[in-house]
């Protein structure tokens, strides 16, 4: 294959994949066909690992398919699935453009301490059960997090914007939607990212790949020993112009010593089409030239191979290990304590609180393509760790009764397939009647705002006095989607309001019972 | 008064109406214009028809679509779309009716025809699964949405007692007329929902309405200038129970009825007696006649009683 034809395959293919990832994030209005594109975010590595290991799902192989890649061809994950990578090559081209005498591309040193004991540490809170660096680490969820924090309501603002103009034409095809934001707190994590990950790809490229992304770090012990990789042609072509050093974004190439570190080489294959003697080559490394001697890099690690095959074994293992490890916590709820929020509500598939604060990583996906804004960041509800993971916020919405829509597309296992008969069924919290501060007994005028969103009615209207009716619960059918908190009028306490279960019940299917038949007149 | 100036001034449109008048085809509804014999009803009730019939035969006997659209005026039709359930679950209006209706309004020469309503449940969904949106956009409406606050102005409520002030939609306000299409629904708080509660879909605020006295701010809202003038009443399939929402279609009795009527007041006492309620339980049925917003005595009352 030529060589420039790999750099443009990568160009055009990584473009592809950054669309659909920003489409799957800002589609608000559910036009883009993401269905087609859950192949895409079951290669997200950190997602995929932990839908396989932690949430115990066999069929979760996306990190694995990864692995293999790496050892293929080299960190092209990096290059062409990794969405914050894609996104960092982006950045670096405007940086290139705008300010080009800035640019720090050429050979330099790798922090080698610093991106192995960011490694060492994720590793060693991710085996003590922890997903919390991951949460702040994972390159995917760094990327959503971009998109469903900052790049979405920008885009809301434009179709905003539009919607404003094309409504005096009396043309409604763009529709206004009401821009959400989130409590300000969480938004410091993702804006110290914004500005960390922003000014080193601006600037430097993939330093940020190569310094303190964890995956990055991980692949990059595997890419030294991948099968293809970019390789110095060791006869006479290369002239050591050092054109393959300036184009690299990775910083990795040592013309001056025909080296290159492969632990931070992402297969961008920049090199090969600055390149213009054919010295340099993306090539296996086993088909060398007659009198080559053998490249340092190639070297076997023999510690290095049994860290690798320890740790697959290990991760191969470790669903059947961790599954007899769940720890069944329930507390009861003490009688009087009426006003307090036990527990927070997470979203239904996500079978238990533990579960759901273990597996996810906050990505916001599921925040993303909510259509309801139910689900929302929280701040410390599952504790100051769980920032940013979701919950379900009965002041911004309600879980619609017909919509499974984050238990289809949550990457990591934190929200579990689960079909929408059984949804209907799955009871996530109970709603929980606060009479005095309801307006038809505090008020005596009616209401039943509660009641007439309930899908269930778990919620229903008894006989009052005066011909008033008042809000009755039935545990037993309610499934917590919240939609008589988020409709109850008492402020500033609801009336009515939805305390999470700690593990997910399910309920009973709402009772039904025949009418009498109509009569051919009317009554009237 | 209102619709008899209106139905005076297109009388003379049409004399082969009264022809028309007696059959119930839809061209001949459609072409139908006002007959002196519909002047006394204060109520035109049908049964036993499709919703689309049915709306066919009492609009004729209201005195056709022409007595309430003139040509090129805008034109809003507001159902219930209140829910994100199908049709056969009758919790919002039925989408063949609204059609139905939608058609008249433009054979009548309306120059637009808008629908919206301001949903419970998620907009873009409701409207989807209602087939309201549907159904509509092919009888030439155009389907708007109602789920943003920038859409509404806040205007008065000349008397309102627990309201006195309210933001309504802007289609409302800038639209020739408008006609109420309820669905008849029993509801847990207030008894039932019809032609008066149906505009707690067109403000934005319903919290408020909740908050201060349910019945009341129904009535209340009844006092503003800006009123419908048609309602006509969905009661194919009548939720009796479990409503507004509904859990099942067990919550449905099978009724393949349609009232009409330019009198709300009238429409919802007698939308009461069809779910087995007096008028006088329904509060906001009484505070509205109170208020001297239409008549809730269904005994003195013109119903002109139409079986197919």
């Amino acid at each position: 294959m030529k060589t420039s034809a790999l750099k443009h395959i990568r160009i055009i293919f990584s473009a592809l994949v950054l669309l659909v990832f920003v489409l799957m994030f800002v589609d608000f209005r559910d036009l883009f066909p993401e269905e087609h594109f859950r192949w895409l975010l079951k290669l997200q590595f950190v997602p995929s690992f932990i839908k396989y290991v932690i949430a115990g799902v066999a069929a979760s192989t996306g990190f694995i398919v990864v692995l293999a890649l790496t050892l293929l061809s080299g960190r092209t994950y990096c290059s062409f699935l990794c969405p914050l990578g894609i996104l960092q090559d982006v950045n670096s081209r405007i940086g290139g453009k705008v300010k080009r005498r800035y640019r720090k591309y050429g050979y330099k040193k790798p922090y080698t301490i610093t991106r192995y004991l960011i490694l060492a540490i994720v590793i060693v809170v991710v085996f003590l059960g922890g997903t919390y660096l991951l949460n702040i680490l994972d390159p995917y969820t760094i990327f959503g997090r971009f998109m469903t924090y900052f790049l979405k309501p920008v885009v809301l603002l434009l179709n905003n914007f539009t919607a404003n103009i094309l409504s005096r034409f009396d043309i409604y095809t763009v529709y206004k939607v009401d821009i959400k934001l989130f409590e300000w707190a969480v938004y410091a994590v993702p804006a110290v990212f914004v500005l960390l990950v922003g000014t080193l790809s601006f600037r430097y490229g993939r330093l940020y790949c190569n310094s303190i992304c964890p995956v990055g770090t991980l692949l990059g012990l595997l890419s030294k020993i991948s099968v293809l990789r970019i390789r110095f042609e060791k006869d006479t072509k290369c002239t050591r112009c050092g054109r393959c050093a300036v184009a690299c974004k990775s910083s990795c190439i040592d013309f001056l010593n025909r080296k290159i570190d492969l632990s931070r080489c992402v297969s961008c294959f920049n090199c090969l089409d600055a390149c213009s003697s054919g010295g340099i080559t993306y090539s296996p490394f086993f088909i060398r030239p007659k009198e080559e001697k053998i490249p340092e890099e190639t070297v076997v690690d023999e510690s290095r191979r049994r860290f690798i095959v320890g740790t697959t074994l290990l991760v191969a293992g470790l669903p059947a290990i961790l599954k007899g490890q769940d720890v069944v916590k329930k507390q009861v709820r003490e009688s009087g304590v009426k006003e307090d929020r036990l527990y927070p509500v997470c979203p239904p598939g996500s079978v238990s609180i533990d579960n759901f604060t273990q597996r996810c990583t906050a990505c916001s996906l599921c925040i993303s393509v909510c259509p309801t804004s139910v689900i929302q960041p929280s701040l410390n509800q599952y504790g100051i760790s769980g920032i940013m993971q979701p919950r379900m916020d009965y002041e911004t919405g309600f879980c619609n009764y017909e919509c499974n829509k984050c238990s289809e597309i949550c990457p990591t296992g934190a929200i579990m397939p689960l079909a929408l008969e059984a949804k209907k069924i799955t009871q996530i919290g109970k709603a929980v009647y606060i009479r005095e501060n309801c307006y038809v007994y505090t008020e005596r005028t009616a209401c039943g705002a509660c009641s007439e969103h309930c899908p269930t009615k778990a919620v229903s209207m008894v006989p009052f006095e005066d011909g008033l009716y008042i809000p009755e619960t039935h545990d037993n059918i309610c499934i917590g989607c919240g939609a008589c908190e988020y409709a109850c009028p008492a402020s500033p306490y609801k009336a009515i309001f939805v305390d999470g279960n700690q593990i997910h019940e399910v309920a009973d299917k709402p009772e039904i019972s025949a009418q009498k038949k109509n009569s051919d007149d009317f009554p009237f | 008064m209102k619709r008899r100036g209106f139905i005076k001034s297109s009388v003379g449109a049409g004399v082969a109406a009264v022809a028309a008048a007696s059959l119930g085809s839809f061209e001949k509804a459609l072409g139908s214009t006002p007959s002196s014999k519909s002047l006394d009803y204060d109520i035109v009730a049908v049964k036993g028809g499709e919703p689309a019939a049915m709306f066919d035969l009492g609009i004729q006997a209201m005195g056709g679509m022409g007595a309430f659209v003139s040509k090129g005026q805008r034109v809003v039709v507001k159902p219930n779309i209140g829910w994100d359930v199908v049709p056969e679950k009758a919790a919002n209006t039925n989408p063949e009716l609204v059609k139905r209706i939608v058609e008249h309004c433009i054979k009548a020469g309306a120059g637009e025809v808008f629908v919206f309503d301001h949903t419970c449940d998620n907009w873009v969904k409701c409207y989807k699964s209602s087939g309201i949106e549907q159904a509509a956009k092919e009888a030439g409406a155009k389907v708007v949405p109602a789920d943003s606050e920038s859409y509404y102005k806040q205007v008065t409520i000349p008397n309102g007692k627990r309201m006195t002030s309210a933001k309504v939609h802007e289609l409302i306000l800038n639209c020739d007329v408008f006609i109420n299409v309820p669905v008849l629904k029993n509801h847990g708080g207030a008894l039932m929902t019809g032609a008066l509660k149906n505009m707690m879909g067109v403000v934005w605020d319903r919290g408020y309405w909740h908050k201060n006295d349910l019945n009341q701010c129904i009535a209340d809202y009844a006092l503003y200038p800006k009123k419908p003038v048609l309602h006509v009443m969905d009661a194919y399939r009548v939720m009796t129970k479990n409503g507004p929402r509904g859990v099942s279609v067990d919550d449905l009795v099978f009724m393949q009825s349609l009232l009409l009527s330019t009198d709300w007041v009238a429409i919802d006492a007698a939308g009461a007696k069809m779910l087995n309620l007096e008028p006088s339980q329904v509060k906001y049925i009484t505070l509205a006649a109170e208020m001297g917003l239409g008549k809730n005595d269904l005994s003195k009352l013109n119903i002109n009683r139409i079986k197919i």
